[in-house]
């Protein structure tokens, strides 16, 4: 065997072993890629796409003391997600003097909203029952958004707490969702943004905006161009963008570094797979 | 069980215990500790499944299955139903109580037909919902949203008011979103034509239909990526702050 076909040997030798590398090998990779930035403090300057700046806009553009729906639909196994998300929205609503009203469709979804408020209404000087509630859990899906729109005081006669509807000083005029100039829905799935679409945007003057996770993200878009959303956030990227926009950066943008890192990892991944394949199927050939 | 797994759930449980005693026994850092040795549980199935991960697991379903039952029980079934039937405000509660109690006649092989009505009502009432919503919420808007003219001319106007490089890239990509989504809408259409056999012109306008809906797998394949990585990054952020306090 000549000296050049013992290199081209070892050459395949080595594309052979690579291409099957341990996926274990893989995982420390993935894992000091999405470790080191978060450690470092990395930071990203994302830049803004239309989805969030619309749903910005239509905030920016409420006056001070008008209402917001909050509806946090999520439970704890999309926290990272949308988490961010919730907390971006109640500082900017609070930050322009809006007053919130928040309720869920999912059973883990009050305290989760609670948590938030707690965290962020002390910064603002904001009160329980005079400028932001939150009225709990309703089980009923679509049959509740609906009712909501209709009569939100007979769908949600008292709040959290059990405090009842009439002792809620802010709610006082409050009867169904067109008093509330926004509706903002923090969604991680069935039953969440795109029924809210379905069952109220459609039906009710009431615009419509809000964040979901990345995997339910390319679903929504089309609802965005039909102007049926006024603006959409989709997965920690979103959060990232919404953060920006109002200056407050916090979770979303923390784990962007990290987000990005971890992509282009994948990508050298992909990309090395594809030329170990080609160049192992080549020898063999 | 192996030595191996019994020392390895050893030095776990003594580390939760360590850890809830440099906390004074304080019920958050208890909490925190057993957050993060269940995930650091969970992780080591990536190493090769093991009886840690599996007790993790475990103790993951019976705990979500426990808070659900206590979360419906008292946010739902005494609230909306238990209270307002014993106090008598609502005496016609007593028919969705008893189509709840019809669904437990699936336990016993004679009655189960019983179970059968409770189902039909739940079918029925959001089929009626869904139809609905698809019919008003997708269909018709959807259908109006994609009778869009080729040309647009506020996407052009908007190329004009870019300053930014980025803002350019969205004003560009403004002035292809029309002729694309018309391209994209009529060659997916016909992609899943079957009447005719996709030959000739029919046949080109499938296979740029297939192109379509391959960027559109990738778009939704690249969103999963960044989600599931989301997820990895929200706990290692909460291992590295809220556990090992070395990230704020």
């Amino acid at each position: 065997m000549s000296a050049s076909g013992d290199k081209t040997v070892d050459k395949g030798g080595i594309v052979h072993r690579l291409s099957q590398v341990d996926r274990r090998v893989l995982y420390v990779i993935v894992l000091a890629c999405a470790m080191v930035p978060l450690i470092i403090g990395a930071q990203v300057r994302l830049s803004v796409s239309p989805p969030v700046k619309g749903l910005y806009d239509a905030v920016e553009a409420l006056p001070p003391g008008s209402y917001v729906y909050l509806a946090a639909d999520y439970d704890p196994g999309s926290l990272p997600e949308l988490y961010p998300m919730n907390i971006a929205f109640v500082e900017h609503l609070f930050s322009k003097d809006v007053k919130i009203i928040a309720a869920s469709l999912w059973a883990p979804g009050p305290p989760l909203s609670q948590r938030v408020f707690e965290d962020i209404a002390p910064r603002y000087g904001k009160t329980y029952g005079e400028d932001y509630v939150n009225l709990g859990f309703k089980e009923g899906r679509e049959a509740v958004m609906v009712s909501v729109a209709e009569d939100l005081r007979a769908t949600f006669p008292e709040d959290y707490f059990g405090t009842p509807y009439g002792d809620i000083p802010m709610l006082e005029g409050i009867e169904n969702l067109t008093d509330v100039r926004l509706i903002v829905n923090v969604s991680a799935g069935y039953p969440g943004i795109k029924e809210w679409v379905q069952q109220v945007a459609t039906r009710f003057p009431v615009p419509i905006g809000g964040g979901v996770t990345a995997v339910s993200g390319p679903e929504m878009y089309p609802y965005i161009q039909s102007g049926q959303l006024v603006g959409l956030l989709a997965g920690m990227k979103g959060a990232g963008e919404y953060e920006q926009l109002i200056e407050k950066p916090g979770l979303g943008l923390a784990g962007m570094a990290a987000q990005s890192s971890v992509h282009v990892a994948v990508i050298v991944f992909i990309i090395l797979a594809n030329v170990f394949y080609f160049i192992d199927r080549r020898k063999r050939s | 069980m192996k030595p191996l797994t019994i020392i390895v759930a050893c030095v776990v449980l003594a580390m939760g215990l360590m850890g809830a005693a440099a906390g004074g026994l304080n019920g958050q850092v208890f909490g925190t500790w057993v957050a993060a040795l269940l995930t650091l549980a969970i992780f080591s199935f990536l190493y090769k499944d093991n009886p840690v991960y599996k007790l993790a697991e475990h103790i993951f379903i019976g705990v979500s299955a426990g808070y659900v039952v206590c979360l419906e029980y008292w946010n739902v079934f005494i609230p909306n139903l238990w209270n307002p039937l014993v106090s008598g405000q609502s005496y016609i509660l007593i028919v969705p109580f008893a189509l709840g109690l019809m669904l437990f006649t699936r336990f016993s092989p004679r009655a189960s037909w019983l179970s059968r009505w409770a189902i039909a009502a739940m079918v029925g009432s959001y089929a009626g919902f869904a139809v609905i919503g698809a019919l008003q919420g997708d269909l018709i808007a959807q259908v109006r949203a994609s009778m869009i003219p080729l040309y647009s001319a506020d996407a052009v106007a908007s190329m004009s008011l870019a300053r930014t490089a980025n803002e350019y890239v969205f004003a560009f990509l403004g002035i292809l979103q029309n002729p694309l989504t018309i391209i994209g809408l009529i060659t997916t259409l016909i992609y899943f034509f079957f009447s005719r056999e996709h030959k000739g012109s029919l046949g080109v306008a499938s296979r740029i239909g297939i192109f379509f809906l391959m960027i559109s797998f990738g778009a939704s394949f690249g969103y999963t990526v960044m989600s599931r990585v989301s997820l990895l990054i929200g706990r290692l952020h909460f291992l590295l702050s809220d556990w090992l306090g070395i990230i704020q």
